[in-house]
């Protein structure tokens, strides 16, 4: 018989002063204390990072992928949204 | 990487052509498959067979080496190798972790390979008798391992692709640590070279035997490599792996234990002799050398920790109920 399962939570590091945290993979723990623990022993053995975020699988609310044309594709059509749609003269040099 | 629990719709439920036909588009296509994405029923189990036979083969392969850990030769030497047993233990994590985004959990994996149900590599089956068999592991069995993990980078599965380039970076440092000791040996004494040169005769030919059966017999090859699981055929890695060490062993002054070896000039490669599929067969079946204790050492690893995972749980629990009792 299997174990019952210990909680997942899902890894985030800081990885320079200045950038976002970001995901690097995901850690079994019975508590909070205990996911930042392994996080870091299995994350950052070479110093990877400066900060860690660990969160509970569970807690993650993800958009599905089969929905992805009706999420994103309206904004593919919306051109003016970015600045290379609009003429104006060389002599202005760069604006 | 990605939590079981987004997998809540049956991503499985119609294999239809369509379906199969839209995935192996996006295949040819060179998109990665996520978590939640469509994925034919046999594409995930496939993957899930082959991360998690990696992932415990990275964890057994703690215990060959961990062998060696109290009785490396320097204070150098034992961190070294102490970290080394880390990092495989790391990458095991990092590749369950990966299983575990295809809908299965790691207790069901672990439980597998505990029950004697589930493959490692075979290498890892084998005894290391001398100081000199951690040098060889490093250099020729990391060595076999980044050349069939390497092309795992690009593997369709994102997961899986990502959790390689993490160990793919720690795993060169594992190789050049093997070589180092080796060379070391091999430029010691005529005693320490004869142990370099004993390692190498016992692990040459397993290691070779670590990319699989040739072609002609491989059952997994041709689906693996049309959904791009697997980039190159277990002969071209094989063949990859003998080009690259053969000028390696060569340069330290060591003999392949191979009597038919030699270099082809018209195609640029080492040719080498006969690989005995017999041996490798009975490893695999469970009748290798250490096959037995492996599984024992693991089981009792499990089960001795077993009270601590009780009571880590036990406490998470106790201090999720205080505050409740607490207001009440």
């Amino acid at each position: 018989m299997a174990d019952p399962a210990i909680p997942l939570w899902e890894v985030f590091i800081r990885s320079r002063s200045g950038l976002a945290h970001r995901h690097v993979g995901s850690v079994h723990a019975a508590d909070v204390t205990m996911a930042l623990q392994n996080a870091r022993d299995v994350y950052t053995r070479r110093g990877e990072g400066l900060s860690i975020w660990v969160v509970p699988s569970n807690a993650i609310t993800a958009s599905d992928p089969a929905d992805k044309d009706m999420m994103f594709e309206p904004t593919g059509s919306k051109i003016y949204r970015h600045p290379t749609f609009y003429d104006v003269p060389d002599e202005v040099g760069h604006m | 990487m990605y939590t079981q629990g987004l997998n809540n719709h049956d991503a499985t439920a119609n294999d239809t052509s369509a379906n199969s036909e839209r995935f192996q588009a996006r295949i040819d296509a060179e998109e990665r498959i996520e978590a939640n994405d469509w994925m034919p029923k046999a594409y995930r189990r496939l993957l899930i067979r082959q991360i998690s036979q990696h992932a415990h083969s990275e964890i057994v392969g703690m215990l060959p080496e961990g062998n060696w850990i109290t009785r490396a030769p320097s204070l150098r030497r034992k961190a070294a190798l102490l970290a080394k047993v880390q990092d495989e233990g790391g990458h095991g994590l990092y590749l369950y972790a990966a299983a575990e985004t295809l809908g299965v959990s790691r207790e069901e994996l672990v439980d597998q390979l505990l029950a004697g149900r589930a493959k490692y590599s075979s290498i890892f089956n084998y005894p290391t008798l001398s100081w000199a068999d951690i040098g060889v592991i490093g250099w020729l069995v990391d060595g076999a391992a980044i050349m069939n993990q390497i092309p795992l980078c690009r593997c369709s599965n994102g997961p899986y692709a990502r959790a390689m380039i993490r160990v793919c970076k720690e795993e060169s440092f594992h190789q050049r640590q093997g070589y180092e000791i080796t060379l070391t040996l091999a430029r010691g004494t005529a005693e320490q070279k004869a142990m370099a040169q004993d390692a190498l005769d016992r692990f040459w030919w397993p290691c070779l035997m670590m990319f699989g059966p040739p072609d002609s017999d491989s059952q997994h090859s041709d689906i693996s490599i049309q959904w791009k699981v697997k980039r190159f055929s277990n002969d071209a890695l094989r063949q990859k792996f003998v080009d690259a060490t053969v000028p390696q062993a060569h340069l330290i002054g060591l003999e392949i234990p191979d009597p038919a070896l030699r270099f082809d000039e018209a195609t640029g490669h080492w040719v080498y002799g006969q690989i005995d599929w017999d041996e490798f067969r009975q490893v695999l079946a469970g009748d290798g050398p250490c096959n037995r204790d492996r599984l024992a050492a693991r089981r009792k690893a499990h089960a001795d920790g077993q009270w601590v995972r009780e009571a880590a749980m036990a406490y998470a629990e106790k201090r999720r109920a205080r505050p409740a009792k607490l207001a009440a």
